[in-house]
């Protein structure tokens, strides 16, 4: 399959997560995008890494070029992971405080 | 290289460090030691040029005298923060020890920013710095505002870190590597793939540096949070997302400069002018420096649009002079109650000495001759004008400093030539007033002899 699908799919998918976090207003719903938008970057990463190791394994039957994208994701996904960590319990402080996770009550430091 | 193993390893000391110690008094002082060590090992390092531990990260990391002297720079600033703030860090929170081994993941992250040479490297040391800095904002648990503030860092930040991975996994499919040396081959063409990317990195780091049009989080943010938390991020993690921004901009894309430096000199003019006119109108001290950390942005920005040999000794000249002051004027404001304008009013009668340092940071801010700021503020401009063909940039850069010390004044006016509202006088440490006027001194000394830092590199 040609590299241009995955192209344009992690595209969509990352626009989808950029009009989720610009127009939603519950904070879970925003985080829910910004999920999204980094799972997009692991999808275009491995198929890029896909496409680099199958031209350089046309000359050598034994390069690791590409690999460095794969290890690349796992950093990604354990970044993601530290940082649902602590979103969500910002949120929870939050929830405990205003009971609601709508970023609308959030006008407090607006003057 | 060092310092990151050994920040890491003292963070969880630190954590641990609630059981071992039943005084606050003491958690602070092992901080300092810590902080000491850094010192040590990163001077050791620059001297000798070789790390104590040499570690073959296959050329992910690589420690220049730049990347060096900036971490020592850092590390002084944080050094500084933990004497005059350290009291502040056991109020904000219910253990200080956990606040303390937060900073020292910080402190990691960005000696992995120091040095970093492949986008892993970058993402990574960002993403060290910022996930510890969340929680520092949130910190604050039952305070609104703080956790207001937390939440919108939150979003805002990992929504950048979004942006940065999508333009780094482009840059990926285009040139097939994350070593910045990659980059450069090719001579500089700009392919649409690079292009996509080098706009989505751009737009993130903006956001971490807060430049115009990106900077809309940062009076919330900075407003919201504890203030000694404010000080930390206005100036230290300020100062690592700009050397990171300016890295990435000379390793990786300089061979691109043509390309870019018109999106960059927009940014900046945008970012001089806003930061400097909405500071004009703030009533609030607090905000009013976050506002002028915006502004002070804009003037680092300048390094980042000229990248040459000026703008990389302005840079970290600028760093010095900017986070000395600001850590300064920020100890001073969380002592304070009240963040108003006022507050200030009557300071120099009742307390000359704080109200000399902290006529000596805003100075130093506004740049005037005499202190650090001047220098850093020259050698930006210098930096532009060799660049050349940018005239109109250096004259609004210079039109906005005139602007800035309206504002900057406005709180030596309360200083020095209203009387206090309040009967009570604020009470100060002795030892707090000595260190403060001893920053105030080192601001001094670098304005007389910036070459201090300029010759180290």
């Amino acid at each position: 399959m040609p590299i241009n699908y995955y192209i344009f799919l992690s595209i969509c998918l990352f626009s989808i997560g950029i009009i989720g976090v610009l127009t939603r207003r519950n904070a879970i719903i925003i985080f829910m995008c910004i999920e999204l938008m980094l799972n997009a970057v692991n999808l275009l990463l491995v198929a890029f890494s896909r496409m680099h190791h199958a031209a350089a394994y046309a000359v050598d039957n034994a390069s690791l070029v590409g690999a460095e994208a794969q290890i690349f994701v796992f950093f990604i996904m354990v970044v993601a992971a530290a940082e649902v960590t602590v979103g969500l319990a910002i949120i929870v402080m939050l929830y405990r405080n205003i009971h609601s996770v709508d970023i609308n009550f959030l006008n407090r430091l607006k003057h | 290289m060092n310092a990151i193993i050994i920040s890491a390893v003292w963070g969880v000391l630190m954590m641990y460090s609630g059981f071992l110690f039943k005084s606050n008094r003491n958690i602070n002082l092992l901080s300092i030691l810590g902080v000491l060590i850094l010192i040590g090992v990163t001077f050791h390092e620059f001297a000798s040029g070789m790390p104590l531990l040499l570690i073959d990260t296959k050329g992910m990391l690589f420690h220049s005298n730049f990347g060096l002297v900036f971490l020592l720079i850092i590390l002084v600033s944080t050094l500084i923060y933990f004497i005059l703030s350290g009291k502040d860090i056991q109020l904000a929170g219910k253990s200080s020890s956990d606040l303390y081994a937060l900073i020292f993941f910080i402190l990691s992250g960005i000696a992995v920013v120091a040095g970093f040479r492949s986008l892993l490297m970058l993402f990574i040391g960002i993403e060290i710095v910022s996930i510890p800095l969340y929680v520092l904002a949130g910190s604050d648990k039952s305070n609104l505002k703080s956790n207001e503030a937390a939440l919108k860092y939150f979003l805002m930040g990992s929504f950048s870190t979004g942006l940065m991975l999508m333009g780094i996994a482009l840059i990926y499919g285009d040139v097939g590597s994350f070593y910045l040396d990659a980059f450069s081959t090719g001579f500089g063409v700009l392919t649409p793939l690079k292009a996509a990317g080098l706009l989505l990195i751009l737009a993130s780091m903006s956001f971490k540096v807060s430049a115009a049009p990106f900077h809309f989080w940062t009076p919330d943010v900075y407003d919201g949070s504890p203030s000694v938390f404010t000080s930390f991020m206005a100036t230290i993690v300020k100062s690592v997302a700009f050397f990171a921004f300016l890295t990435l901009f000379d390793f990786g894309f300089g061979k691109m400069h043509d390309q870019w430096k018109t999106i960059v000199a927009i940014i900046t003019a945008f970012t001089l002018i806003i930061g400097n006119i909405t500071a004009v109108f703030q009533q609030s001290v607090k905000r009013m420096l976050a506002y002028s950390s915006i502004a002070q942005a804009g003037f680092m920005m300048l390094a980042i649009f000229a990248i040459n040999t000026f703008a990389k000794q302005g840079m970290l000249l600028y760093f010095a002079g900017y986070s000395f002051a600001t850590l300064g004027i920020f100890a001073v404001l969380t002592k304070m109650k009240d963040h108003s304008i006022d507050a200030f009013n009557g300071l120099a009668k009742s307390q000359p000495i704080i109200a000399l340092s902290v006529l000596i940071s805003l100075l130093s801010l506004a740049g005037i001759p005499l202190t650090a700021g001047f220098f850093a503020k020259y050698y930006m401009l210098l930096a532009v004008i060799r660049e050349g063909n940018m005239m109109w940039l250096v004259i609004l850069a210079v039109l906005c400093a005139a602007v800035s010390v309206y504002y900057y004044f406005r709180v030596i006016q309360a200083m020095y030539f209203k009387a206090s509202a309040s009967e009570t006088a604020l009470e100060f440490d002795p030892n707090f007033k000595w260190v403060m006027l001893m920053n105030a001194i080192l601001i001094i000394v670098l304005g007389i002899h910036p070459d201090l830092i300029l010759n180290l590199i």
